[in-house]
């Protein structure tokens, strides 16, 4: 008992986590999707439609952020991700509720993340029978308005699509990091990096070179996934191979690098594992946006989901694997990444010790 | 002078209470055989993770070869060998594949070297393909020395080479060592075992962070204060506590087999013999033996009790 309580650190682990997930858990993840960026088509543009949009606006699940004209611009907007599902309203909105009174919407919805897709046009079809329910109280006769869905890139509603490239960020950040870090201080642990350090080796060098085999094996546990993805899942890839190869290297970099890091502040196993996982790992499932939609997270949460590398890789791999994205599409994620990348080996050359204390 | 140490200090610890070293000064000339002699948690690790560069110490400065232990890190990592009292070879490796590692690690080949290794080597090479954890102690301090060796360091650092090695195999290891010291190597090594220190050419007894005394085997036997001798009784821990009670006993204490008594002040063992018989011992057994270096470790000891360190 006293042992443990000797041992701050994992102390404040021990008490600090479950706290902090609990808040977060609670208030800030949840599938329940909200403030959603969406776009609008509107090509009826007159009264009835108005209405209409104003009552899909003043919902807390929708925010209008794009206003199209055309509808080739649907794809362009889904595709860049800018919103994650457009409205579409024709011409003969009003004409049909006037003379039929029978009218349809369309909803297109991003499918990448299917659970997110399927919840957006539950939403949309609540809010049109509310409208629905008005006119008729109003008028007091049917009016019906169909909402016809469409799912992009995902017609089938696979969940693959979105937790394969989700699955490949984890086991990256889990191979790269822990691993790195755990051999790195099994060595510390078994007093080896003693005599390593007593070598005219650059003790960068030692380092580095126990951190060569993850690149490659992160490279290979990358194919091994990639090809069950296709074959088992059917999971298609519509990019390029090679971009996702480079992405995903630049990834497994930040990752080493952060393992070297964890590495030079501690001293046994245990403490490089326990801040691998509850540390990285934790964030990485919680932040990278596969699971929680991070558009309805609270603000503070949405930044820190900035700072994890592993939100941009997601993004860009699931941008090329699923929506066949092309370097000019996922250049801003790449900087990110590659920045992440320089930032993490930067820090940790800079903390690295060259002496055991 | 192959190393020189001069006021040292190190402490530990979150407040930098728990003293290692205090103000420690020490010079070793080339090619001696030099012993540091100490309990466990006397402070010996410390000074050679200092003297490898592998600590920085708080205050003083100490040279290898010439070389600052703090600036020139980098030189003197390219001309020490170090032996860690912990095994630290690479358990999954066997015995050749971790000799090959550090000679590529020390840009230099087995064959280069192999005639300064060769007579420890050859006792270890009908295991070469066996793992080095599966070793037996004896063996992994052979192949550790061998690693230590492989590129002909000029000063070599052993660090309690011989803390759980088998009698045997502790002898052999310093016949090693005798080798290593004609070939003109500058060894500096440490051990907690007093039998030890008569085969350096020159030992250190540290005690507590501090050096007590460096000197010659010979010349700190000859240093003995007062008179030694060797009792026996058949109720030894009574005798031990009558021991300390008579006023010519400077200190009593078991020494294996018989307790030894530090007497000043006193000829004959008659008086001692005749005490003891008072105190109802039987079968009383009294020898004027010559002091080891554990006895003088002893002395020294007591005598520096007598004038505690200060407290900085």
């Amino acid at each position: 008992m006293l042992h443990i309580l000797r041992d701050r650190r994992t102390l404040l682990v021990i008490f600090g986590m479950p706290i902090a997930q609990i808040l977060i858990f609670g208030f800030a993840l949840s599938n329940e999707v909200k403030n959603t960026r969406i776009g609008i088509l509107d090509m009826a543009r007159d009264e009835q439609s108005a209405r209409y949009i104003q009552q899909i606006e003043e919902s807390e699940y929708f925010e209008t952020t794009h206003e199209l004209s055309t509808t080739k611009e649907i794809d362009q907007l889904l595709r860049a991700g800018k919103v994650q599902m457009v409205l579409a309203i024709p011409s003969t909105f009003s004409e049909d509720l006037a003379h039929s009174r029978q009218t349809q919407v369309q909803v297109v919805t991003d499918g990448t993340n299917p659970n997110v897709a399927t919840t957006l046009e539950n939403y949309t079809a609540n809010i049109t029978r509310d409208f629905q329910q008005t006119l008729m109280s109003a008028t007091e006769l049917p009016y019906t308005i169909k909402v016809s869905t469409r799912m992009l890139y995902n017609p089938q509603m696979k969940g693959e699509y979105n937790f394969v490239p989700g699955v490949i960020a984890l086991v990256l950040m889990l191979i790269c990091t822990m691993m790195t870090s755990v051999s790195i201080v099994k060595e510390k642990e078994l007093g080896n990096m003693e005599i390593l350090l007593v070598s005219p080796m650059n003790p960068l060098t030692i380092v580095v070179s126990k951190a060569i085999p993850y690149i490659f094996m992160g490279l290979l546990i990358l194919t091994i996934i990639l090809v069950l993805s296709v074959t088992i899942l059917h999971v298609p890839i519509h990019g390029s191979l090679l971009l996702l190869y480079v992405v995903s290297l630049i990834f497994i970099f930040s990752a080493l690098a952060l393992g070297l890091l964890i590495s030079s502040f501690t001293n046994s196993q245990q403490m490089a594992m326990m801040i691998s996982l509850m540390g990285l790992l934790l964030p990485t499932v919680m932040f990278s946006g596969f699971m929680f939609p991070i558009e309805s997270m609270p603000w503070p949460l949405q930044l820190i989901s900035n700072l994890i590398p592993a939100k941009w890789y997601f993004y860009s791999i699931q941008g090329i694997m699923i929506k066949g994205l092309g370097i000019g599409a996922i250049i801003k994620e790449i900087a990110i990444l590659t920045f992440f990348a320089i930032f993490f080996i930067g820090l940790s050359v800079k903390k690295f010790q060259i002496r055991l204390a | 002078m192959a190393i020189s140490i001069d006021r040292i200090s190190k402490s530990y610890g979150e407040h930098k209470d728990v003293h290692a070293l205090r103000e420690i000064s020490l010079s070793v000339h080339t090619g001696e055989l030099f012993g540091l002699i100490g309990p466990d948690g006397a402070g010996k690790t410390t000074l050679f993770r200092i003297l490898t560069t592998l600590v920085l110490p708080d205050r003083g400065s100490a040279t290898v070869e010439g070389k600052d232990v703090r600036d020139d890190f980098r030189d003197i990592r390219t001309m020490v060998g170090y032996m860690p009292g912990r095994f630290s070879l690479y358990q999954d490796l066997s015995v050749e594949e971790n000799l090959r590692f550090f000679a590529t690690i020390f840009h230099t080949t087995i064959e280069e070297n192999y005639e300064l290794i060769k007579d420890i080597y050859v006792q270890i090479e009908p295991f070469k393909k066996r793992r080095a954890g599966d070793l037996s102690g004896g063996m992994k301090q052979k192949l550790a020395l061998c690693c230590a060796l492989i590129h002909r360091p000029k000063v070599l650092f052993l660090d309690e080479p011989t803390t759980g090695v088998d009698v045997v195999s502790r002898k052999e290891f310093w016949a090693m060592l005798q080798q290593l010291k004609k070939q003109g190597m500058t060894i500096f090594v440490s051990t907690p075992y007093m039998d030890e220190a008569t085969l350096c050419d020159r030992i250190a007894l540290i005690q507590k962070g501090s050096i007590m005394s460096v000197d010659t085997p010979e010349n700190l036997l000859n240093k003995y204060q007062g008179d030694l001798w060797g009792i026996r009784t058949e109720h030894m821990y009574k005798a031990l506590q009558d021991l300390n009670n008579f006023p010519s006993v400077t200190e009593c204490y078991t020494f294996g087999a018989m307790h030894h008594a530090q007497v000043s002040g006193l000829q004959m063992p008659a008086e001692l013999h005749n005490y003891l018989d008072r105190k109802y011992h039987k079968n009383i057994r009294v020898e004027k033996i010559k002091p080891t270096i554990e006895d003088c470790f002893m002395q020294l000891m007591q005598a520096d009790e007598r004038e505690p360190v200060p407290n900085e």
